[in-house]
């Protein structure tokens, strides 16, 4: 009886110290307690709504559970109790169906508020289309030509626990997501393959991108900063190895970056322009090939090409690396609908295609001595 | 009550009595309920044990940040087959066991009313669950996309095991479907004279109305894998939007089964602890009536409710908002039923025997899962909570400190009626105390890490996460280690090792069951007793 007694100490202390244990968490900066309250006006207005909720929720457990506590310790044969034999009351049980509900409608108020305030997307500053597939995101600045994947920056040594992990661990990509603060940005959500899910806690944004439709979301970031998000929807295999950063910068930065990105992208086509009309040599193709395969390939084909038997084929010895040259770059280019195999044609430059070939059609005994070059690879695709 | 017709008895006893058969063929052939209400029981242990080993591999990938025992596409797997365990394998059938067991000694029946489809319900189960398990071991791995099997994961990007996940389902829901009408027909025809429904006992009334849930909604079930069937290999596009297909369709269609399906998995439980708490409190169950209705409303609201699943798809606001206040709803009724508990309680005379203890566990616990549902409803809000471990840590206290829970209290309730002894008190005890601190140990700090923000259904996390995941790993080996005690004191209640159990067993307990001997004969009310 005695540890009954304690245990039931120890429940109702829990639940009266936990908001004051989240409500420390939140000062002291941390949020591995509580949900964050973000840098938007909505993320703050979702996060006292859950706080409303909560306690509302503690509120009523710390009720009927003291209730039931206290019959436990009140009404216990060993006290000598003689139990009552009343089994209903009408006013009682009117008055504990009503009582809640009214609770319930008094919710529903602020709750109706800020979701039709989070679902209208209309009059947006600016526009990004983001687009999930396995296992990385595409964002595209529908105001100009800027686009770019964004992907896993965590190095396979620290997920294999080679190396320390580092501060960001999985929460890190090679190129984020470059937003204004200050203006109404609309977010046009999709997906090229199965459903993933956009999610950037400090936004409140979380929305499906289903294959074949468009969802939209929107945000006005208060404050610069990066705010790191993940994938929430189980999309395969590195479903956990999707995460999202969206660095927020003053417009002024922001335009800077934006100029600065666009120059980039003429520059990248004048590489692209020089690197056709050279020829690489193997040893060159090789290297930055391998570079490729383990950036792009490696997650489904495995870094020794032998794939997953039954989900993922392997490249080694496979027909299409051995004897197919076309069919071999027009599936890079290209990719296989119905299956997981993506198109590369724009997530790759040409040379970058050539290199990949090259080098899966040379490792891991593939000895074919095949040499593919960026020139090859253009003519296929604009042969078609 | 049943004592009146022992002349009768007499003439009928060579033909009705017949000899138990022995050995396999007693356990192969037989059309006893009590019979079949033990293998249910055992099989669902079993698939509790297999599940919760799938659950162990889980936790121990994630006891610390990086990848160290599976790959990522073995743990996907881990979490499919274990959800598809322990919801078709484990709770469903541990009803349907205790249904069997009890429904006829309640409400004075000799048995179930298709004695030989009740054969053949049970007997399909073990295929069902040797298929899945078994493409575990295929190429590619068995199912890897989830227990909710969204589409197109499921069909384009799934591997080719899904056609024996698809027939493994299949017979889980024919076998449901059978348990379901075998209930609806004996209760309906097989009650003792004078049992009118409103003198029912709550567990017979709860499992009516979760039989009609099971009828209405695993059909939907049929649908939508055989749906995921042809999109995958037959060149549909149920799923395909490049086809003129919905991917969120799928979601639509598997939440109308998903969401009714939640409550064929706690009504029952309800109908238990409502026995429980007015046995050991000796004070009659508070607002039968309203528990009666409460258990009918919670059924129907089930049906307009799915798509609160759903808040993320990009459904208009005006859906969204239609299923937040349904869902809301939904809380009125449950807040009734706890409510009662806690009334039948008051000014009782209560002693703490375990099955007690189990039951207000259940009440404490499973109304912790009941108003982070609440809060899980509230749309804005969920858009933060939805797919992490906040809804974990939410559907884990309804499911195992609820459902899982109910059927322990259950088994100590009702195992001396069934086995004729008393089940050993100190390993009980030991059982009771190391899963409530490990059960809680385990789903408590997966609030926290929800709120954090790690989603689920991933085999590595951030940093910032490692040292709940930690504990929650420790009190996940734990509550899996504790139960191998309850394992060892079913074996020796089985075998009959324990203090002999008096026929009404507990002296609070009313109803038929506690009417009849312990054990319970192998042939109960062949003539209906008459109910005042």
């Amino acid at each position: 009886m005695n540890l009954l007694t304690k245990m039931f100490v120890t429940l109702v202390t829990l639940f009266i110290t936990l908001p004051a244990l989240a409500q420390s968490a939140e000062s002291e900066g941390r949020s591995d307690l509580n949900l964050r309250t973000g840098v938007t006006d909505i993320s703050s207005q979702v996060y006292d709504l859950h706080m409303l909720m909560f306690m509302v929720c503690v509120g009523i457990a710390v009720v009927v559970f003291g209730v039931m506590f206290v019959s436990m310790y009140l009404h216990r044969k060993s006290r000598g109790v003689k139990p009552a034999n009343f089994h209903e009351s009408v006013k009682v049980e009117i008055a504990w169906t009503v009582v809640p509900f009214i609770i319930l409608i008094l919710m529903a108020f602020p709750a109706a508020k800020t979701l039709i305030a989070m679902e209208d997307t209309s009059e947006a500053d600016m526009t990004v289309l983001v687009t999930g597939s396995q296992w990385k995101w595409h964002y595209k600045y529908m105001d100009s030509d800027v686009e770019f994947y964004s992907s896993l920056a965590t190095q396979q040594e620290q997920i294999k626990n080679k190396f320390a992990k580092g501060e960001n661990y999985l929460l890190e990509v090679d190129r984020p997501l470059v937003v204004p603060t200050g203006q109404k940005i609309r977010f046009l959500i999709t997906s090229d393959d199965v459903i993933h899910s956009w999610w950037v806690p400090d936004f409140a944004i979380k929305k499906d991108a289903n294959p074949g439709f468009i969802n939209e979301a929107w945000t006005n970031v208060n404050e610069p900063g990066v705010y790191r998000g993940q994938c929430a929807e189980l999309c395969g295999k590195d479903h956990g190895f999707m995460p999202i950063v969206v660095v927020a910068k003053t417009p002024e930065e922001y335009k800077e970056w934006k100029a600065e990105k666009i120059a980039a992208i003429e520059t990248a086509k004048a590489e692209e322009a020089r690197l056709l009309a050279m020829n690489m040599s193997m040893d060159e193709l090789m290297v930055s090939g391998k570079k490729v395969y383990l950036a792009k390939c490696a997650a489904c084909h495995m870094p020794n090409g032998e794939g997953l038997p039954g989900v993922f084929p392997a490249i080694k010895g496979s027909a299409l690396a051995l004897n197919d040259r076309p069919g071999h770059i027009d599936i890079l280019l290209n990719g296989r609908t119905g299956t997981a195999m993506q198109a590369f044609s724009k997530q790759l430059t040409l040379s970058e295609i050539a290199a990949v070939i090259t080098y899966q059609r040379n490792a891991w005994g593939n000895n074919t001595g095949d040499i593919v070059q960026a020139s090859e690879v253009h003519t296929y695709a604009n042969g078609k | 009550m049943s004592t009146a017709t022992d002349t009768i008895h007499h003439d009928e006893h060579d033909d009705h009595h017949h000899h138990i058969p022995k050995g396999i063929k007693r356990w192969l052939f037989t059309t006893n309920h009590k019979d079949i209400g033990s293998l249910y029981l055992w099989f669902s242990f079993i698939m509790f044990l297999t599940g919760g080993a799938m659950a162990m591999v889980i936790r121990a990938e994630l006891f610390q940040p990086g990848l160290q025992i599976v790959d990522p596409n073995f743990f996907n797997q881990m979490t499919t087959v274990h959800g598809l365990i322990m919801v078709f394998g484990a709770v469903m059938p541990a009803f349907t066991g205790l249904a069997n067991w009890l429904i006829p000694m309640m409400i004075g029946a000799p048995d179930m009313a298709l004695p030989r489809m009740n054969n053949w319900s049970f007997w399909i189960l073990p295929f069902a669950f040797l298929i899945l398990l078994s493409s575990l071991f295929l190429e590619g791995g068995g199912p890897a996309f989830g227990w909710t099997f969204y589409a197109p994961l499921s069909t384009t990007y799934s591997s080719d095991s899904t056609a024996l996940f698809v027939f493994s389902v299949h017979i889980m829901g024919i076998s449901s479907i059978m348990g379901a009408i075998n209930v609806i027909v004996t209760i309906w025809n097989m009650r003792a004279p004078g049992m009118t429904w409103m003198k029912m006992p709550m567990f017979v009334w709860t499992w009516l109305i979760t039989a009609f849930l099971l009828i209405a909604v695993m059909p939907v079930l049929a649908g939508v894998v055989t749906m995921v069937l042809t999109d995958k290999y037959f060149g549909t596009s149920f799923f395909n939007a490049a086809g003129g297909g919905d991917p969120v369709m799928f979601q639509h269609i598997f939440w109308f089964f998903g969401h009714p399906e939640v409550y064929i998995m706690i009504l029952p439980a309800f109908g238990i602890i409502s026995h429980i708490i007015p046995t050991f409190a000796r004070k009659p169950l508070f607002g039968y009536a309203s528990m009666v209705y409460a258990t009918a409303s919670i059924a129907l609201l089930s049906f307009i409710v799915w798509a609160h699943h759903m808040f993320t798809t990009g459904m208009p606001v005006a859906a969204e908002m239609f299923f937040m206040f349904a869902t809301m709803l939904i809380s009125v009724p449950t807040g009734v039923k706890v409510f009662n508990w806690v009334a039948t309680m008051w000014r009782g005379s209560m002693t703490f025997e375990i099955p007690m203890l189990f039951a207000i566990a259940f009440v404490v616990l499973f109304t912790i899962g009941g108003l982070s549902g609440l809060m899980l409803a509230i749309t804005p809000v969920d858009f933060q909570y939805h797919d992490t471990y906040f809804v974990v840590a939410h559907f884990h206290y309804v499911l195992v400190t609820g459902a899982v829970f109910s059927i322990m209290a259950a088994a100590y309730y009702w195992l001396p009626k069934w086995t004729g002894v008393m089940y050993d008190n100190t390993l009980a005890k030991w059982h009771f105390w190391a899963s409530l601190v490990s059960v809680n140990v385990l789903f408590f700090p997966m609030h926290f890490v929800g709120l954090a923000g790690m989603p689920r259904r991933i085999p590595d996390y951030a940093l910032q996460f490692a040292d709940f995941n930690k504990w929650i790993s420790i009190g996940g080996f734990a509550f899996g280690l504790s139960q191998l005690i309850f394992l060892a004191l079913l074996i020796k209640a089985c075998r009959k090792q324990g203090e002999p159990a008096s026929d009404q067993v507990w002296d609070g307990a009313e109803g038929l069951e506690w009417e009849i001997p312990s054990p319970a004969p192998y042939h109960t009310f062949e003539t209906p007793p008459v109910i005042k």
